[in-house]
Formats: C-alpha cells, structure tokens, sequence
C-alpha cells in the first residue's frame, strides 16, 4: 500500500462523508433574507371580527410569534398543540396570518382546536404571505418588539424548536429590551 | 417523541376526515388574454423561465403548478403591467425569498464556488493530466546509455531487414 493507491479510496471516503452531511440538509430551510430586517407593512382583516384589522402595528412593544397558517394544512394541525401551550406560557404573544384559507374554515378550525392567537390576519389572497416570503405553512416568524424579525422557522413547530431556539432568542430579546418592558410594567 | 407522533396521526386522521371540507384558496392563474401585447408576454415569459419555484424548487416558475407559482406569475403580470423593470421585479423576489428563486445566483462570496468550481476542477484535472504525460516524457528521455545502444542496434537490423526483401 503505497500513499498513492491510498488517493481513490481517500477521494471516496471524501464523497461518502459530503453525501453524508447531505441526508441531514432539509432542503425546506431556505435562509431567509428577511431575518435582521423589518417585518413588512401589512393590513388584514381580522379572521375573528373581519371589521377589525391586524396589522404591523399590532406587532411593536412585545415580543410576538407570527404563524402563517391554515385549515388546509396538515402539519398546522401537528403543531397546533405545541402553539396552545406557547400560548399558555405567555412569554411571547401569538399572532396568525390565515394563509388562502376560507373565513369559514378558518373559524371552524380555530372553533374546533383552540384559538392561540391574539388575532389572525385573514390573507385570502396569499400577498401578505408573499411580503412575509412564505413558502409553504407552517412557517413562524420572531419579531422583537421594534418589530424587527429576528428568527424564521419553517414546518411544524416542535417543542425541541422552542426549547433549543426559540427561547434562547426570547430571552436575549429581552435581555436587549429590558429597559422597555420595566417600563411597559 | 410518542406524543409528536400520536399528534401527528391525530392529525392525519383529522386530515382524512375533514380532508374535502378544507381546501387551499386557489388563486387566478395569468391567462393568455392577460397580456396586452406580444412584448408584455415574451417578457414575462423570459422572466419566470429564470425564476425557481420555491415551493417544489426543482421547478421554474413557469412549469410549476403550485398554488405559489400561480401567485406569483399573477404578481410578476401586475408589476410588468405597473411598468416595473425586469431588476426590480427580480429584486422584488429575491427581498422575500434570498437569492434562492433565481437559476442564475449573482456571483457573490457565497456562490463564488459554485461559479468557479467547475472551472476549478477543469484546472485541476489538466495539472493532473500535465503532470503524466510530462513523467511519461520523463521516463523515455531518461534511457541509459545501454539502453540507447541496444536500440540503435534494433533500428539498424530493422533497416538492413527492410532492404534485403
């Protein structure tokens, strides 16, 4: 075994580990180019009293999650649970923009597994959710209370994504803003 | 991890159940009569052929179906009818997307490899077939002295050979 015949096996080993690192890509996690930016201008009715809207301004002075979601999809429903019990906590407020769903749907969906959002945005024509660069729901979206988007993840949010990301930003978030939350009491 | 999965099949079922009742809102797709001239349509056309469709991303904008892609097209119709540029309509994409939806990336400090790569690879594989043919050239020019006279002596029986037939 000379160091040369050892050059295509090392060239292999090479290859086997880049397709290696490959199976564990998910090609869904496309970085998006909002994150660090302003959360886009925005205006929707509300899906639960459509003479109200929800807008960006709904967003500033706290930390919110903004979820595009739907009757529609399926992982929504996976997730559904775990944005409850986010609800529930409390550290951060939940807002929903209802991506090219129906009223009636929506509502009857909310009716039927519990309503984590303060409000919903009713975007029947997905251009609210162009602004936002959804892709496919569910995707969630950190804003900081400057209405800045500081975080982005797409597909069902898991309890590991909460834990592992979500509240880690929470925290430095309000480390950051500490002095604006005292004084909001 | 039992409880994500348990959710999950909860939610296939409820999917399965209530599956018809809930459907995407499916958005107008741009239709032929859309267009107001044959220059408004080439245009269009030119553009969403470069265009990824980030929902099913082996796609362009123009092949795909989804529901996205439709919107999309219709966005890009309306910003060419608005009397946008071609940059600004792509800018417009690229400020929601990243520079994901574009088949041709700018070159960057991110995609640099991916521009230069095949190039570099190219040189690469020319050094390594430089490097051959030369250490072949290397060996024949090195023959010894011995060797030079037995090939001599070769050349001239295969020449007096040729003139004795």
């Amino acid at each position: 075994m000379t160091p040369r015949t050892l050059i295509p096996l090392a060239i292999f080993l090479l290859l086997v580990g880049l397709l290696y690192a490959g199976l564990h890509l998910n090609p869904r996690e496309i970085p998006s180019p909002l994150i660090g930016r302003p959360a886009p201008e925005f205006s929707l009715p509300r899906v639960e009293d459509t003479g109200q809207t929800f807008s960006r301004e709904d967003l500033l002075g706290k930390i919110t999650l903004v979820n595009a979601w739907a009757s529609w999809c399926v992982s929504c429903r996976a997730e559904h649970d775990m944005l409850m019990r986010i609800a529930r906590d409390g550290r951060v407020v939940l807002y929903g923009i209802n991506y090219k769903d129906e009223l009636a749907d929506a509502r009857r969906y909310l009716a039927r597994l519990g309503n984590p959002y303060r409000a919903s945005g009713h975007d029947l024509s997905g251009s609210v959710g162009i602004d936002w660069g959804v892709i496919a729901t569910p995707e969630t979206f950190l804003v900081d209370p400057r209405g800045i988007i500081r975080y982005k993840h797409t597909g069902p949010l898991t309890a590991q994504v909460w834990r592992e990301k979500l509240v880690p930003l929470i925290e430095r978030i309000r480390a950051e803003s500490g002095t604006a939350q005292e004084r909001q009491g | 991890m039992t409880g994500r999965l348990a959710g999950f099949v909860f939610a296939l079922a409820v999917a399965a159940v209530a599956g018809p009742a809930w459907a995407i809102v499916e958005g107008r797709d741009v239709q032929p009569q859309d267009f107001r001239s044959e220059a408004e349509k080439q245009r269009f056309r030119h553009l969403i052929k470069d265009l990824r469709c980030t929902v099913c991303q082996n796609q362009n904008l123009a092949d795909s179906n989804a529901a996205l892609a439709r919107d999309l097209r219709r966005r890009i119709l309306d910003q060419i009818q608005a009397g946008k540029s071609d940059q600004e309509i792509i800018d417009f994409l690229v400020a929601r997307y990243g520079d994901f939806v574009l088949y041709r990336p700018p070159f960057k400090r991110s995609t640099w490899f991916l521009w230069l790569g095949p190039f570099l690879f190219f040189l690469v594989a020319a050094a390594i077939l430089v490097a051959i043919i030369r250490r072949r050239g290397a060996a024949t020019a090195a023959l010894s002295a011995e060797e030079r006279a037995r090939l001599d002596a070769a050349l001239r029986r295969a020449a007096r050979d040729r003139s004795a037939s």
